[in-house]
């Protein structure tokens, strides 16, 4: 159980790279990746939301979808669940956890169409995960983005003063940056 | 009529989602691996944007404004499952080859965010026409991209091989990276033109990346309206 456990975790973490190689959350990846700092926050907040969907989605998919036979509303339910837990966890730390919601709080609205949150709640459906193995799935692919946008937030504050050609100043560059990181990222694919 | 065509002609031209807006990075960067995928993709979005633009043009007087997000999440999750279940029946091939990125049309940033902007305000025959234009426009970035993947990945376009077995094919393009470079290369040359017609500078694509993570984040709702 533990060595599964562990091959679900590194696989979801860096093998398949959120970002870099399924391509979900692209645009915090690229939008919200100026700074290291509110890299972080992003990071540390899309963490925090993804492992607790998937805590969510897969006991809602188990208890609620498969027993009533209704799992091809899987989409919806899914869908309106993330967006409610968002909205959820953002008032809950605003009343109770004031430092984590100073941390986190501006980037928890922008998580809702974060297509990495629906993305991983299917996923763990799709590989017909248990509870366990969703929320270690959950938080391996969280980490996964967390460790992409910050490298990827630190090689722009390096690179923000370079002379590139002029036309690929601004999002070209980093689309280019983050190509490279991706052939880098395929060195982990020996560790399976 | 004319603005019927003005529809067409701003969303597959001027406002193209994919080169000119940058909306709906992760199916453009993932299911481009081909060029039947591209238009497969591009379609199914066209069909889900299509009907929920014209649906919420329909509610648009009754549904209330204060619910009118997860209203309009509804309606487009609803219409993204219709769309599922047909493409798992009847074109079981395109279903598997885009995988999880038809339930992900749900969070593409264009269906909400024409919802918003456009169809939640409009008329539905227009309503209608700013769907399918910004769906074929969609289409269209998706169909080039996939186009010159597979061409510079695998030496064939659409399936068909052109090129001898004996030349080699440069393998990178069709794997992640290659989406990156290609799409990197791709707004470099939108940046040019628009640099050469001097409208707007063009250092930055148009939408303001800060903003690009949610499109029911206010200030979103703006920038896709002409």
């Amino acid at each position: 159980m533990m060595g599964k456990l562990l091959s679900i975790a590194i696989g979801s973490a860096f093998i398949n790279n959120v970002v870099l190689s399924q391509f979900l959350g692209i645009c915090p990846f690229l939008g919200v990746s100026k700074k290291v700092k509110t890299a972080a926050g992003m990071g540390s907040a899309v963490v925090f939301v993804i492992t607790l969907a998937s805590a969510v989605t897969s006991v809602i998919y188990s208890f609620i979808l498969t027993p009533l036979n209704i799992t091809y509303l899987q989409t919806i339910v899914f869908i309106l669940v993330i967006a409610a837990l968002v909205q959820f966890v953002e008032m809950f730390l605003k009343k109770k956890i004031k430092s984590l919601y100073n941390a986190l709080g501006v980037y928890l609205p922008l998580i809702t169409t974060n297509c990495a949150v629906l993305g991983v709640a299917l996923k763990n459906v799709q590989n017909s995960y248990g509870f366990v193995e969703s929320v270690v799935n959950g938080f391996a692919v969280s980490v996964g983005f967390l460790v992409a946008i910050v490298i990827m937030a630190g090689i722009r504050e390096k690179t923000e003063y370079n002379n590139v050609p002029k036309a690929f100043k601004g999002t070209p560059i980093v689309l280019v940056t983050a190509g490279l990181m991706a052939i880098a990222f395929f060195g982990f694919s020996g560790l399976k | 009529m004319s603005k019927v065509i003005e529809r067409l002609y701003n969303g597959i031209i001027k406002e193209n989602p994919t080169l000119v807006l940058m909306l709906g990075m992760c199916p453009t960067l993932a299911v481009t691996t081909s060029a039947v995928n591209g238009v497969g993709m591009g379609l199914t979005t066209t069909v889900v944007l299509v009907m929920s633009n014209l649906l919420i043009s329909m509610l648009r007087k009754v549904i209330p404004d204060g619910v009118r997000i997860p209203a309009f999440i509804v309606i487009i999750a609803s219409f993204v499952t219709i769309v599922q279940l047909l493409l798992q029946a009847y074109i079981p091939s395109l279903y598997s080859a885009l995988g999880i990125y038809i339930p992900l049309i749900v969070v593409n940033c264009i269906i909400l965010g024409r919802a918003e902007a456009y169809a939640s305000k409009n008329a539905m025959i227009y309503s209608l026409f700013d769907g399918l234009g910004m769906g074929l426009g969609f289409t269209l970035g998706l169909t080039l991209i996939g186009i010159i993947r597979e061409v510079l990945g695998t030496g064939s376009i659409f399936g068909y091989r052109f090129l001898p077995k004996s030349v080699p094919t440069l393998t990178i393009f069709i794997l992640a990276p290659g989406a990156f470079f290609v799409l990197a290369v791709l707004t470099a040359i939108m940046n040019k033109i628009r640099m050469a017609s001097g409208k707007g500078g063009g250092v930055e694509a148009s939408c303001d990346p800060e903003m690009c993570a949610g499109c029911d984040v206010p200030g979103c709702r703006g920038r896709s309206e002409g």
